[in-house]
């Protein structure tokens, strides 16, 4: 049975069972490859997707419950890399292995539209259930305050102080 | 073909011996030599690692696996220094298994350590032909002529590599070891903060790992594996896995020796989800083998029993009996240490596609070791090498996992009967449960100081899993466990170093530092003993006991760089100053410090913790690194980061404990890692060096977890000698 829902501003149909996660089916059916398999059991954040605007984990999220709503992905944040939280991800040079760094984006897009002002207690608290075994957590932190100040003001993301000897 | 003949391929690869690092096994793969060709084939720069269009579009390639420790950038950097480019025109591109690069393996942080020097002949090899180019065109003297951002001049003649680059690559390549390198003061590119290239495609979706390949037609597996170390298959019923739409096929695959796979049932689906879903319907019936009756408990009763007995002595020098036995009670300290199994727990589970057909086969693999992949897709398919393109993926992280040759062959085994592209997936749980751990072990310590705090005696009784062991019967088990212990920067009038291992069946091999992550802690946990013992600054005595500035050599082999310890106190004198060590702290606070040398790379942590109602908050971090030369700053300092970040992990958080003969913990909810919200500050400083560059994926590790426990002993009085730390240890 067809399931229909929007992706990315897009009306998408697919044949999958219901069951089907919607993680595996926007990786194998629509090769929509930029959302990460990483445990399978909502566990690290890797698979985080926005439906209607919230952050949900796709690995747990069956396809037959996404009928009629909206998704959103990384690949669906804008067409150029052009988001603030993108840019403040590059800014700050945030990534390393980069695998887990979709579903960190996504959180933190979705928990920038609900608190424009965070404190960095409030974005520690947003983000710490988001898994990155590079070890990134402080360079996220900074990007985020900085995309947030970068929303407020509307200007882009500015250069992270440098810390050389 | 038989897993029998694959073996007497099988050969031993010391190929990161240089750095110091750790033994590294992989598949031979023969390469079938040219006819008339001389022995050591020269490499032409601008056919092999650069290439230029018309348009001046540079392209440079690089050669290890980018695993997020910014050798896509790091490597192109060095090569575009002595090209004479600018940075602003270079594109990057990851090189596909060949000859032309050496060899690729990726470990050891060795890249930056090993291609520095090769990488600067190249690039300078590149412009001295481009050079040559225009001298001929312009019918002058190269020596009048001089090449700079990308281009050729000669007076205010130019022209651009662009233009060069068709007959410059037809030119005989130079002697590389008499090209002209540019002097240190010089450099334009190296030494510079410079935007990894990798990071735009990693914020947008587009940026391709293992799991992302989809190559026309491809299908997916899974493979059920016995959960425990060391079972196999006795027989299976797929009917009702086999019923399940989207089910292609199911069949067992037998494990293979040389690469330490499991074996077990390989299901064949047209996606993941169908294939894991299949899996859990299969009905199998394992026999479980020896293994079954070993669990962490067995393990620690095995360990006690082997520090309690007589050790092979590895080293002995001095008195270390006599000093122990005259030094009075409160100047001596006997303890014992522990650490346990760790997971790599890479952030992309372990994966491999592969596409085998009659005459030639494919791989897109996140490996750290694409010549074994293909060695691997040779042996089991019976190609020839020159058959098997492998690509390098980006990857989600190795940390030493994807060195291994398991994933790879497993793949290669399932594509081989299913004829199209497959990719095998493996879940969290597999990944988790089938890793090679970093090993388990167990370190009875000994030591004295006398009334003037000099080092009297220091004993170490060493147990582990021994990776040597694991993969070679002939190798010395304690080969690959020593590190540091042989390279021992303490002044000690007696030092005695002991050491047996334990047998296991529980696999293990190399864990982001190696057993540098075990030996760091031991040793910098313990000099901090003594320091107390002997009524000293931990920071003080470790200064005082470097001593005068000398060269400590491996006091086995001629391995590895010799231990300056005047670049050791340096960046314990570096992390001081800027925690500002000896600063009082409020009550229920402390401050720790511990240095380790670890793949030619000198690092020294400071962690400032507070504790309270026995739960510990590490606030901040400060370390001081010395790595030669710093090619990408930000880059050092990003890795450093890392290697705390997964340090402090497996100091507070995480563990493999194993009952009956299996991993206990499968995924995330039992395998916890530091949240944001337990990260602390990082500061990283580079200590200035003109020496040559040495790698730093891996050295910021070892001395994470004893700056936190030294902090904690500071704070509270309480010694941490067992990691992952306890809920109860601090009350």
């Amino acid at each position: 049975m067809a399931i229909s829902f929007e992706l990315n501003g897009k009306q998408t149909s697919v044949d999958v069972d219901p069951q089907t996660p919607l993680l595996w089916v926007l990786r194998d059916t629509l090769n929509l490859t930029g959302t990460k398999y990483g445990c399978g059991i909502a566990a690290c954040g890797a698979c985080t997707v926005h439906i209607n605007g919230e952050a949900v984990r796709s690995c747990v999220f069956p396809i037959s419950s996404i009928a009629g709503k909206k998704v959103t992905t990384i690949e669906g944040l804008s067409t150029d890399r052009s988001h603030p939280v993108q840019q403040a991800w590059i800014e700050h040079q945030v990534p390393q292995c980069g695998y887990c760094q979709s579903g960190q984006i996504m959180t933190a897009v979705a928990f920038l539209k609900k608190n424009a002002h965070p404190s960095p207690s409030d974005v520690d608290e947003a983000m710490s259930n988001n898994i990155c075994r590079c070890g990134t957590a402080q360079r996220i932190r900074a990007a985020i305050l900085n995309a947030a100040e970068a929303m407020r003001s509307g200007k882009a993301p500015g250069n992270p102080a440098g810390g050389e000897l | 073909m038989s897993a029998a003949t694959a073996v007497s391929r099988r050969t031993l690869l010391k190929s990161a011996a240089q750095a110091g690092a750790a033994l590294v096994i992989a598949f031979e793969v023969p390469q079938p030599p040219a006819k008339g060709a001389p022995e050591k084939p020269v490499v032409n720069p601008l056919k092999a690692w650069i290439a230029i269009d018309q348009n001046g579009a540079v392209t440079l390639s690089y050669s290890k696996s980018e695993m997020g420790q910014g050798v896509s950038t790091s490597l192109p950097m060095i090569l575009a220094e002595e090209l004479g480019v600018d940075w602003k025109d270079v594109q990057v591109k990851h090189a596909s298994v060949s000859p032309m690069f050496g060899n690729q393996g990726t470990g050891g942080s060795g890249s930056v350590t090993t291609l520095f020097t090769p990488l600067r002949k190249a690039g300078a090899a590149g412009r001295q032909m481009l050079i040559a180019a225009a001298a001929a065109r312009w019918n002058v003297g190269p020596e009048s002529c001089r090449a700079t951002h990308g281009a050729v001049w000669h007076g205010s003649d130019k022209l651009t590599y662009g233009e060069l680059v068709e007959a410059a690559s037809q030119l005989p390549v130079p002697d590389l070891d008499k090209v002209q390198l540019k002097r240190i003061e010089d450099f334009e590119i190296i030494g510079k903060s410079l935007p990894r290239t990798d990071i735009p495609s990693k914020v947008d979706g587009s940026a391709l790992f293992g799991l992302d390949m989809r190559p026309e037609g491809m299908v997916f597996a899974v493979v059920a594996r016995c959960p425990v170390f060391g079972g196999k298959v006795k027989s299976f019923d797929a009917s009702q896995a086999k019923a399940m739409r989207g089910v292609e096929d199911v069949f067992e695959i037998p494990a293979i020796a040389e690469v330490h796979s499991c074996g077990g049932v390989a299901v064949v689906a047209h996606s993941t989800w169908v294939a894991m879903e299949a899996r859990k319907k299969l009905k199998i019936d394992w026999d479980y083998g020896p293994a079954i009756s070993e669990s962490t408990e067995s393990l620690r009763r095995q360990f006690r029993k082997l520090v309690d007995s007589n050790m092979k002595v590895v080293l002995n020098q001095g008195d270390v009996e006599s000093s122990l036995t005259a030094a009075p009670a409160k100047k001596k300290i006997e303890c014992d240490y522990e650490l346990p199994f760790q997971a790599h727990a890479t952030m992309e589970p372990m994966n491999c596609t592969v596409h085998v057909e009659a005459d030639h086969a494919r791989a897109w693999a996140p490996s750290q070791s694409p010549n074994q992949v293909q060695g691997v897709v040779a042996q089991l398919t019976g190609l020839s090498p020159d058959k098997i393109e492998v690509h390098t993926t980006f990857m989600g992280g190795g940390f030493g996992r994807r060195y291994q040759g398991d994933f790879p062959a497993e793949a290669t085994q399932i594509a081989k009967r299913v004829g199209k592209p497959v990719q095998l997936v493996w879940s969290r749980e597999d990944d988790m449960t089938h890793d090679f751990y970093r090993p388990a072990s167990y370190h009875r310590m000994r030591g004295a100081v006398d009334a003037e705090g000099n080092i009297t005696a220091w004993q170490h009784k060493y147990t582990s899993t021994s990776i040597a062991e694991w993969f070679s019967p002939k190798a010395a088990p304690e080969s690959s466990e020593l590190g540091c212990t042989l390279q021992m920067p303490y002044l000690s009038k007696g030092y005695k170093l002991e050491y047996l291992p334990a047998a296991s069946a529980v696999p293990r091999a190399w864990w982001r530092s190696v057993e540098a992550s075990v030996i760091g802690f031991v040793m910098e946990s313990f000099v901090d003993e003594l320091a107390h013992a002997a009524g000293a600054d931990p920071y003080e005595f470790r200064i005082q006991k470097l001593g005068e500035a000398r060269l400590v050599k491996n006091a086995l082999e001629e391995r590895g760089r010799p231990l300056d310890t005047a670049r050791f106190k340096a960046v314990l004198q570096t992390a001081a100053q800027k925690c500002s060590w000896g600063k009082p702290l409020p009550k229920g606070e402390g401050r720790g410090i511990a240095a380790h040398y670890s793949f030619s790379s000198y690092v020294a942590n400071c962690a400032e913790v507070a504790v309270q109602n026995g739960q510990v908050k590490v606030k901040r971090i400060v370390s001081a690194v010395d790595v030669g030369v710093p090619v990408n700053p930000d880059g050092i300092r990003a890795q450093v980061e890392s290697a705390i970040v997964y340090g402090l992990t497996a100091a507070l958080k995480s563990q493999i404990t194993i009952e009956a003969g299996r991993a206990a913990q499968s995924n995330f909810n039992k395998f916890t890692t530091l949240s944001m919200k337990e990260t602390p500050l990082i500061e990283v400083y580079i200590v200035p060096s003109t020496a040559a560059p040495t790698g730093i994926g891996e050295p910021g590790l070892p001395p994470t977890a004893p700056a936190l426990t030294n902090a904690i002993f500071a704070a509270t009085g309480k010694r941490i000698r067992r990691l992952p730390l306890q809920a109860g240890d601090l009350v």
